[in-house]
């Protein structure tokens, strides 16, 4: 993972390590902390397309603000995934389209 | 039914604002409630790892997340009184009723009634047009410093920053302590519009400093790999041949404007007032907008400093507490009038003066009765 491990003024104290998936691939991350930076620390840099044009969408503004960093999370479509925390055994997915919000079944 | 939760006081932001105007209601009797979207509380104040500018009674030369502490540690004396929701997103304000709709995560939602709000929601980065600026790897300067600076991730190899305001040679400077390359800071001023202290330090490790200079283009298939910039004249025309930057990121640090959409449901008064960035809400002397229930505070008030929004913070608190008919009415009379004054002192430099300016252009002297 790309980590920062020295630093002059900040120590950083990271969450316990877990696996998630994104697109099927297994990777490492912090429990915890944005799937965001854990995608990027991953090395991975586009989380969606857009639905017309089909151009990559990555990280952006970082506060949950600007609908660029959206992907799919265990299903679920349109997740900020700069404020989302990981958790253990999340099934992460690139956002193809504008995603369908899923009803509650009765 | 849904239950929906009441509360004399919601402040909707827990950044420097927020944290201070939860802290003085709650000092004087109030039930609050703190939502933050983030997964963390302190807003813009946790990234930041320089000591602050400002006055030394809002801690000046003190680290920019040690204030967060700080001002935490104040927060956890009334832990009676205040009940903090983080990963909590204000979503909607309902003029009928006077409910606020929130979402925790992504699918829990929930209802609040309360009988006051502060909004302290902060502010947003300013993006500028060119192609491809929509490429990964073309960030916001709060973003780059949130990897590095709270989750300790590499933001990139090379970084192209462009604006060379404070938070551009900031954040190039906490780039560097990173481990990360500057290839260069793009600026389209002949000048460089940050505090000379935050200057000298990047210009001392040899960061190039392209002065009137846009970027034309972000360059890169997928992701970014590159930019091309370009020299302007005095009407800010391209001129001269365009050099190619190597580089992974282009950092945007070009301006931030305030985050104003809850206040333009709730039916607030708003004007635009560029000296502070953005569309504000009116507002009066105690940081009450139009709406008798509602006050703003911080940036999202006018994009200032957080030294600023910590004081704007505590006024909007103690005056919301104030028409609950909380505290002793000279103790407060007198509190108040303190805080306006350390206010005035923070805007008494040169830098104040256009803050003054826009301030005069959304101040009003009491909304009568
Ligand atoms: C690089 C940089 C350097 C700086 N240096 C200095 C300095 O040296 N000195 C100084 O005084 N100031 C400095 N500042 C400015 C200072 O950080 C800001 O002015 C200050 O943080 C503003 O405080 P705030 O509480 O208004 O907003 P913020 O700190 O932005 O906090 C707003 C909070 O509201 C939350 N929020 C927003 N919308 C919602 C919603 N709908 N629902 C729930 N929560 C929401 C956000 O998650 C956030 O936590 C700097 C800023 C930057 C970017």
């Amino acid at each position: 993972m790309d980590l920062i491990r020295e630093h002059p003024i900040l120590d950083f104290k990271h969450g316990r390590k877990v696996r998630f998936t994104f697109d099927g691939e297994e990777l490492v991350g912090f429990e915890g902390e944005p799937i965001a930076a854990a995608l990027h620390a991953n090395g991975i840099r586009i989380y969606r397309l857009t639905p017309k044009r089909r151009q990559p969408r990555g990280f952006f503004c970082a506060i949950g603000k600007c609908s660029s960093c959206f992907l799919v999370v265990d299903g679920v479509p349109n997740v900020r995934s700069c404020i989302t925390p990981l958790r253990t055994g999340m099934r992460i997915e690139t956002q193809r389209d504008k995603g369908v919000i899923a009803l509650d079944a009765e | 039914m849904i239950r929906v939760r009441q509360t004399e006081v919601l402040v909707i932001g827990g950044g420097p604002a927020g944290l201070s105007a939860a802290l003085e209601a709650a000092s004087l009797g109030c039930q609050v409630i703190l939502v933050d979207g983030d997964l963390a509380l302190g807003g813009q104040l946790i990234k930041q790892t320089h000591k602050f500018f400002g006055s030394k009674d809002e801690r000046a030369g003190t680290r920019g997340f040690k204030i967060s502490e700080i001002l935490l540690k104040e927060l956890k004396n009334h832990r009676d009184r205040v009940k903090v929701h983080i990963n909590c997103t204000a979503t909607g304000i309902y003029k009928e009723d006077g409910v606020v709709s929130c979402v925790i995560g992504e699918e829990e939602y929930f209802r609040i009634k309360p009988e006051r709000i502060v909004m302290a929601t902060g502010a947003q980065e300013r993006l500028i047009p060119f192609p491809n600026n929509h490429l990964p790897g073309v960030y916001g300067a709060g973003a780059v410093q949130t990897l590095m600076n709270v989750y300790g991730v590499i933001p990139g190899k090379r970084v192209l920053m462009v604006g060379a305001g404070n938070i551009g040679l900031i954040v190039s400077y906490q780039l560097i302590q990173a481990g990360v390359e500057i290839a260069g800071i793009v600026e389209a001023m002949d000048k460089v519009g940050g505090y000379w202290v935050h200057a000298a330090k990047v210009r001392r490790l040899g960061v190039p400093i392209f002065l009137r200079h846009t970027i034309k283009e972000a360059l890169g298939d997928r992701v970014v790999t590159g930019a091309l910039i370009q020299e302007i004249d005095d009407r800010f025309q391209p001129v001269g041949r365009e050099k190619k930057i190597d580089a992974d990121i282009i950092c945007m640090a070009v301006g931030l404007t305030p985050t104003c959409e809850l206040l333009w449901q709730a039916g607030c008064e708003m004007i635009y007032v560029p000296q502070l960035c953005g569309h504000v809400a009116l507002r009066d002397q105690f940081m009450r907008t139009s709406l008798p229930h509602v006050w703003v505070a911080g940036d999202a008030a006018g994009i200032e400093e957080a030294t600023a929004a910590m004081v704007e913070g505590r006024i909007a608190g103690l005056d919301a507490a104030r028409s609950l008919g909380k505290g002793d009415k000279e103790d407060l009379t007198e509190r108040l009038e303190d805080l306006q004054k350390r206010l005035g002192d923070l805007r008494g430099g040169e830098v104040g003066q256009k803050i003054c300016q826009g301030l005069a252009c959304c101040s009003i002297q009491g909304w009568g009765a």
